[in-house]
């Protein structure tokens, strides 16, 4: 079976980089006429320099109506949870590296239920279990219980753990996993070496594989995304992320994607970043996106500030993460390290008031656990479950 | 099916406009959208509806207050076993045994599947459903949906959200020229003449979403449908002249053998 490794390795950075700088005005005027119907052409049009200095208004009505027509004036809202700072990756940009001298914290399952309740009290709904990559402390058995514990009072989970095997992915599935946001961090080989030097996560080819198994193992969501900052060709970055998407769609054509745009934010052990992303860059990616998938799941965190965030909600935003803390034991005020800082620091309830006064509507639910159901249990009446015995949380919290 | 009251599994409606739910800015806007269509069946889809915790849910509280029907969906299901799952849970949640089915694979196009759409109406009908499926605007199925226990059928007109009118312009034509049941025209419905259209063609009812939730005035564009799906229906009923392509002469060739 293919992956899409061997498809990557067939394109090169080079080519794609020199075809960013050589676009010319006909190229994305003609994306623009026909709404991104051009694929991976028009993407690359729509990155290039010269969208970017001429036709970023335009780009930002057109991703704002495709938009629209698509999700409606409607925003679901997410939390991330980080149920775990242990990692065994050194990575130079991030504040769970190993080498940085932080208290380390995993949640046992009483902790992420305090964790949960607040979160549940906040409202959320959809929430992100987030760890270090760390298969002795936060394996697949620690993953596997954490969902179980969830399941029965959150409609969606989704992770963002280290990658795992396709028959991992199953096994999770069958404890209420819906999706998995899996980052290639960058898609440039040379500076991913430079950027993660030890670890697991320094294997670039088994990262590049994972959301093939994810599509094999038939998860509902994939998550990609490229760490802004780290490779300084961002369009590059920008379009293999694409390309990644495009020929993932095309295989596992029943899996739903999102994309997000994280620049890299100072962190502990900090590295400055080769390149900034700058506020304008971010809008042109979102755009591009956008007309370039109609569909594409695009998520924006509370990295971002508050006031870019309003304003970058009209221009392709479908989702968004709100009052979060990205330490294990955050919500419930522990000290431990986080990952990265947040900007967005507004409370969840200032974040769903902003919204409804900008005219959209705050979904929290968007998915239930029937729709999984058929996966577990054979099809006779007595399997109809609408609500699934579970203790108060409040005890928890 | 030209009488002037649509009638499914033996309800009588007064409209003729299904209104969809997912994409409005807020509970308000789709209860006024609901009291300016004049619309009686409103569907909801169940991965959205908040059970038992009504201050989360934009939807649910909103159309329960208008006391219209409520017609779940099963929008987000794969295929027909995931289908009949979320249909027992409405039907235990909503207290209510009708239901659009909907069974789209595919997250891109929303293109509904034939096969597991026929599957899962075999199977609800016998549970005792009252089956409003999504399907393309294909003859053949929309026939055997039928003799497979559906209460009415739902052809698209084009993609969902698409806003693109009645693509399927002719299939439509010949469903609604075969069909014994209500047939209601679903997604793309982009504009009140589309939805004109499609009540001229002979169309039981239309649904609309889209076009009225990011309408820039939705509240004056539910008056446009309803006007539209009103009107349609009334010029159907009336019956409409054929179309030429070439003049009628005023004396005719052959009025001298008269």
């Amino acid at each position: 079976m293919t992956t899409y490794n061997e498809y990557f390795s067939s394109v090169k950075w080079n080519v794609i980089s020199e075809k960013l700088s050589s676009i010319t005005r006909n190229q994305v005027a003609q994306a623009i006429n026909r709404e991104g119907r051009g694929g991976l052409e028009d993407f690359t049009a729509l990155l290039s320099p010269i969208a970017a200095s001429e036709f970023l208004e335009p780009m930002a009505r057109l991703s704002h109506s495709l938009t629209q027509k698509r999700f409606g004036k409607a925003i679901r809202l997410f939390a991330p949870l980080y149920l775990s700072n242990e990692c065994n990756n050194v990575c130079d940009y991030c504040g769970f590296s190993l080498g940085n001298k932080i208290v380390r914290k995993t949640l046992n399952q009483a902790e992420l239920l305090r964790e949960a309740g607040i979160l549940k009290k906040m409202g959320f709904d959809h929430i992100l279990l987030v760890t270090g990559e760390s298969t002795r402390k936060v394996g697949l058995d620690y993953i596997n219980q954490s969902l179980s514990t969830l399941r029965p009072y959150f409609s969606n989970l989704s992770i963002e753990v280290q990658p795992l095997q396709q028959e991992e992915y199953a096994v999770l599935q069958s404890s209420g996993l819906h999706a998995v946001l899996v980052y290639q961090e960058t898609y440039n080989q040379e500076s991913y070496a430079q950027h993660h030097l030890k670890g697991k996560k320094s294997n670039f080819e088994w990262r590049l594989a994972t959301p093939d198994r994810l599509g094999k193992a038939g998860v509902h969501k994939i998550g990609l995304g490229c760490l802004f900052g780290l490779t300084k060709d961002w369009r590059a970055d920008a379009f293999f992320a694409g390309h990644h998407m495009d020929y993932l769609q095309r295989k596992y054509w029943r899996t739903q994607y999102s994309m997000s745009f994280p620049r890299l934010r100072p962190c502990a052990g900090e590295i400055p970043p080769e390149v900034s992303l700058a506020d304008r860059d971010l809008v042109q990616l979102i755009c591009a996106f956008r007309i370039f998938n109609h569909e594409l799941e695009i998520s924006i965190s509370t990295r971002e500030s508050s006031e870019l965030r309003d304003h970058l909600l009209p221009l392709g935003v479908t989702t968004m993460s709100a009052g979060s803390k990205t330490n294990p034991g955050g919500y419930g005020e522990d000290e431990s390290l986080e990952q990265f800082e947040i900007s967005d620091s507004r409370s969840v309830s200032e974040v769903s008031l902003q919204l409804q006064q900008s005219g959209y509507d705050v979904v929290w639910k968007d998915w239930d656990q029937s729709y999984d159901q058929s996966n577990s249990y054979a099809l006779s009446d007595d399997s109809v479950q609408c609500s699934i015995e579970k203790p108060d949380l409040s005890i928890a919290g | 099916m030209n009488s002037e009251k649509l009638e499914i599994a033996g309800e009588k409606f007064d409209s003729r406009l299904f209104v969809g739910t997912g994409k409005f800015s807020s509970g308000e806007t789709l209860s006024q959208v609901i009291e300016y269509t004049g619309t009686e069946m409103v569907t909801v889809a169940m991965k959205r509806a908040n059970i038992g915790d009504e201050s989360r849910d934009s939807i649910l509280p909103y159309i329960q207050k208008s006391g219209v029907r409520i017609l779940p969906n099963t929008s987000g299901v794969r295929d027909a076993k995931e289908a009949v799952f979320v249909a027992r849970m409405a039907r235990e949640a909503l207290e209510t045994n009708w239901l659009k089915l909907e069974i789209h694979p595919d997250p891109k196009y929303l293109m509904p599947d034939p096969v597991e759409t026929l599957l899962a109406t075999e199977e609800l009908a016998k549970e005792g459903f009252i089956i409003l499926p999504y399907c393309h605007a294909d003859p053949v199925l929309c026939k055997k949906l039928e003799d497979a226990g559906a209460s009415a059928v739902m052809p698209l007109g084009s993609a969902i959200g698409s806003n693109r009118g009645l693509d399927s312009r002719e299939f439509l034509r010949i469903i609604i020229e075969q069909a014994s049941l209500p047939v209601i025209i679903d997604a793309g419905i982009g504009r009140p003449s589309h939805a004109a259209e499609a009540m001229e063609m002979g169309a039981s009812a239309v649904l609309v979403n889209t076009a009225l939730a990011v309408s820039g005035d939705p509240l004056k564009m539910a008056t446009a449908f309803k006007d539209a799906v009103r009107s349609g229906h009334t010029a159907f009923v009336a019956g409409i002249g054929s179309e030429s392509s070439t003049a009628q002469p005023t004396s005719p060739l052959t009025s001298f053998l008269s």
